[in-house]
């Protein structure tokens, strides 16, 4: 009887492994419940919904080394395979960047396409004095020592980036001196600006999202090139408060380097057909994407101009050499 | 009376046919998933995502499904533990260490039910306390800061004498050695990695789960293979596994460190840094130092069986306090657990009670359906498990070989996490000759990198001045209760060693 059960619970745990010829895999390269494994995850049931894969996508999390593990794992091993895509965001493109992913570069893969942006938002909490962005950068000017940012990523990572290309902008030196305290994930970075142990927080509007509704937190800058739409329209733009920065966690997917062109070409169409239907554009209004439409090769370019402006800045603030 | 309002909506909600057979289906499914080793409760809940999408379930049912897996593997992390000392999980380790010498006296069937009721006790408080306390408790989470956070730690590692009552300097080497295995990794304070050598898979440090399978599991395996001309292949050796019930006496001694332990490991669960392996921890090492006055703790006491598994079941269902209230996964499996509500296109935060009342109330209704199903499911399914102790160890290690390798792969989908596991399983067995306990190198591993982080936010946040870590009145007050807990034990066990002699000669003077 033991067996029995064991049998079926292996049964239950070798499914998910099991890659069927026939059905669609996604890799999430990251353990299930972060930003790649929603991907992975919204996308396939959004898919499903509305009948353009047949059977469930088989979410697979190949969690290590910051993606790069799935990275090495694709590249490497599943370089021909038809039926694989691979959740990606601004995350890989920062670590490919910065050359984080030892001896893997963009172009050993297939850019499919993105399924929206994230762009990036500075909050304080919403007992705290400063209202804008240049208050809070003037701060950090006078007295870097006073001011902690809180991000979800570690040190170099997007999040930390995305308030150095901001107070690059607003003409502060050093960017080294601005202090970011790494957290594991947004969220806990947030309640810890809620706690009151840090000042600042720097993050996806997604992870804000749930605290701006409830008043606990406020969006001092997004750092997109114009307002949102809809409920986010209340929001500044970092520009508009005279700091030209822009930062966009883009989200979306690649393929392995040898996956032929038919089904490299059926993946982007089926990518395009997802985000051009309503479904998609609820799922994108309900998590605060913001629209970023680029299939096929104008992703691969887009992919291309990221990565090469994050080596720009990381190597200006002295991350790469 | 609102609450008990919103309540009766939720189980008006929950109690359809649907929703209980699916709170059947994934509270055993869970328990299952538990038992075997590697797979936890994160895994388990992520393995049956895709099967609430097959279904096509809506918000509510999927939720009562995928809770229902989390407090089933909860329960049953503590089987293999019990019978097998292979910890199941994380959060169950402890149960090995009065578990498994339980079932080596012939107590296998009460260690397995009392432990079923003790995780009854944990997750109903704790169910109650989510349900009257979450907006309260939320404010008390926002206490903690990087400085206290580093303080609980610091309590935690002070009360690890606890842990193994032999050889307190291989306690502390072993707790030693887990400290340097977390440190590798990419350090998240600098972005620099440190000791990976240039391996991708080792950025994102040691995998917890690839560690305990292969301490645990796999070293079971080698001493197996290395006795096999000796005793071990003895056919047929009579097992004795106890009743499936416990004594009513039993359950009585348990009951007051069941509840103490509930409340702990709920406070442990409702801390979004902290999580269900701390609070099974400091619960069973809480309890030895208030209980244990005959030093029977890690030889079988059933208290050492209560005390985690009603710690971390309660701390399973304080962590859905700030997943609920505020958004934050108070652990890994409620991390997933977000994802899902995520996919679902419900928004977690603070307003969740309000804006999706239903969905918040179905799921606390679930949780109590789910939870009096586990135990009535677990105390018959006790005969059931306890057999796999009359299994000959030539059939039963190969399984135990075959699950373990096949679980990690399942879960990492790479040969790199299988080559750990066999070298943590390897280290295991050289430890265990050494008779070095195992359990402090995975309480190293598993908290010693947070403990780090902590520290250095603190500091850093406060410009390097040290002084920050006792700046606050809660600080304050964990520190004292780590120092004493770690001070007095010494001072106490001389008293009570300078007592005994003096009752001694008393006695001696009485017999003369």
């Amino acid at each position: 009887m033991a067996f029995k059960l064991m049998r079926a619970a292996i049964a239950v745990a070798a499914l998910t492994v099991a890659t069927g010829a026939s059905a669609q895999e996604c890799i999430a390269p990251a353990n299930p419940g972060g930003g790649w494994d929603f991907t992975c995850r919204q996308v396939g049931k959004t898919m499903q919904d509305l009948g353009l894969i047949d059977s469930t996508m088989q979410v697979v999390n190949l969690a290590g080394g910051g993606g790069g593990v799935a990275f090495a794992e694709v590249v490497n091993k599943r370089n021909d395979d038809d039926n694989l895509i691979v959740a990606a965001s601004s995350a890989t493109a920062t670590r490919l960047a910065q050359g984080a992913y030892p001896g893997n570069s963009m172009d050993q893969v297939r850019w499919v396409g993105s399924i929206g942006a994230d762009y990036g938002v500075i909050a304080v909490a919403a007992d705290s004095d400063i209202q804008t962005l240049p208050e809070l950068l003037d701060k950090i000017k006078a007295d870097p020592n006073s001011v902690s940012v809180a991000g979800g990523s570690a040190v170099g990572g997007w999040d930390h980036l995305k308030v150095l290309i901001a107070a690059d902008a607003y003409g502060i030196d050093d960017v080294r001196k601005v202090k970011y305290i790494a957290f594991d994930g947004g969220g806990e970075a947030v309640t810890q600006l809620l706690a009151g142990s840090v000042q600042a927080f720097t993050g996806d509007l997604s992870e804000a999202k749930g605290f701006v509704d409830s008043g606990d937190i406020r969006v001092i800058a997004v750092l997109a090139p114009e307002r949102l739409d809809g409920e986010f329209s209340e929001f500044p733009t970092a520009k508009e408060q005279g700091v030209d920065a822009i930062g966009a966690n883009w989200r979306g997917f690649y393929a392995p380097g040898g996956m032929s062109d038919e089904a490299y070409q059926m993946w982007v169409d089926k990518v395009g057909q997802l985000y051009a239907s309503d479904e998609w554009k609820q799922v994108m209004a309900a998590n605060g994407l913001a629209p970023l439409d680029l299939q096929g090769a104008e992703f691969e370019s887009f992919v291309q101009n990221s990565v090469q402006q994050i080596q720009d800045i990381s190597r200006q603030i002295g991350i790469i050499k | 009376m609102d609450t008990l309002m919103s309540l009766a909506d939720g189980f008006h909600t929950a109690l359809t046919f649907e929703n209980l057979l699916l709170a059947l289906l994934g509270t055993f499914l869970g328990t299952m998933m538990g038992a075997l080793p590697g797979l936890g409760p994160s895994n388990g809940v992520a393995i049956l995502i895709p099967l609430a999408f097959t279904l096509g379930l809506g918000a509510t049912p999927s939720l009562i499904l995928l809770t229902s897996v989390y407090y089933g593997a909860m329960y049953g992390g503590r089987i293999s533990s019990i019978l097998l000392n292979i910890p199941g999980d994380e959060p169950a380790m402890m149960t090995c260490l009065d578990g498994y010498p339980m079932a080596k006296k012939g107590l296998a069937g009460e260690a397995l039910s009392l432990s079923g009721i003790a995780s009854f006790v944990g997750a109903f408080i704790a169910t109650w306390g989510l349900i009257l306390l979450a907006p309260q408790l939320v404010k008390f989470a926002l206490l903690f800061g990087p400085a206290e956070y580093f303080a609980l730690f610091a309590l935690a590692f002070a009360t690890l004498g606890g842990v193994s009552s032999t050889n307190q300097a291989k306690s502390a080497f072993a707790a030693m050695l887990g400290l340097g295995l977390s440190v590798i990794g990419v350090d998240t304070q600098t972005g620099v990695p440190r000791l990976t050598f240039g391996e991708v898979h080792l950025y994102d440090g040691l995998d917890f789960l690839v560690a305990i399978v292969g301490l645990f599991a796999l070293s079971e395996v080698f001493i197996f293979l290395e006795h096999r001309h000796g005793s071990a292949t003895g056919a047929g050796h009579k097992v004795s596994v106890g009743r499936i019930t416990p004594p009513w006496k039993m359950v009585k001694e348990t009951t007051p460190t069941m509840l103490r332990s509930s409340l702990l490991g709920f406070v442990a669960g409702v801390l979004p840094g902290a999580g269900a392996s701390l609070g099974s921890f400091i619960s069973y090492s809480m309890e030895k130092k208030l209980v244990d006055r005959k030093n029977t703790f890690g030889t079988g006491d059933p208290r050492g069986v209560a005390a985690p598994e009603a710690g971390n079941n309660a701390a399973a269902g304080g962590a859905l306090v700030p997943m609920l209230a505020l958004g934050v996964p108070g652990s890994g499996t409620t991390a997933v657990l977000l994802a899902v509500l995520l996919s679902l296109n419900i928004t977690p935060g603070p307003l969740l009670f309000q804006n999706n009342p239903d969905v918040v109330w179905g799921l606390i209704a679930a949780l109590f359906i789910a939870n009096f199903m586990l135990l009535a499911m677990n105390i018959p399914m006790v005969g059931i498990f306890t057999r796999v102790l009359m299994i000959p160890p030539r059939i039963l290690m190969p399984i135990v070989a075959m699950v373990s390798f096949v679980g990690i792969y399942g879960i990492s989908g790479s040969s790199f996490d299988l080559l750990v596991m066999i070298g943590f399983g390897v280290m295991g067995w050289l430890l265990r000759k050494l008779d070095v306990p195992l359990v402090p190198i995975i309480l190293g591993t598993l908290l010693g990198n947070t403990m780090e982080n902590n520290l250095r936010r603190a500091v850093t946040i406060s410009n390097g001045d040290y002084w920050t870590l006792v700046g606050s009145p809660l600080a304050i007050g964990l520190w004292t209760v780590a120092i004493v807990g770690f001070i007095l034990p010494l001072f106490l066990s001389r008293f009570v060693k300078a007592r005994m002699h003096e009752r001694r000669d008393d006695e001696g003077a009485i017999s003369d």
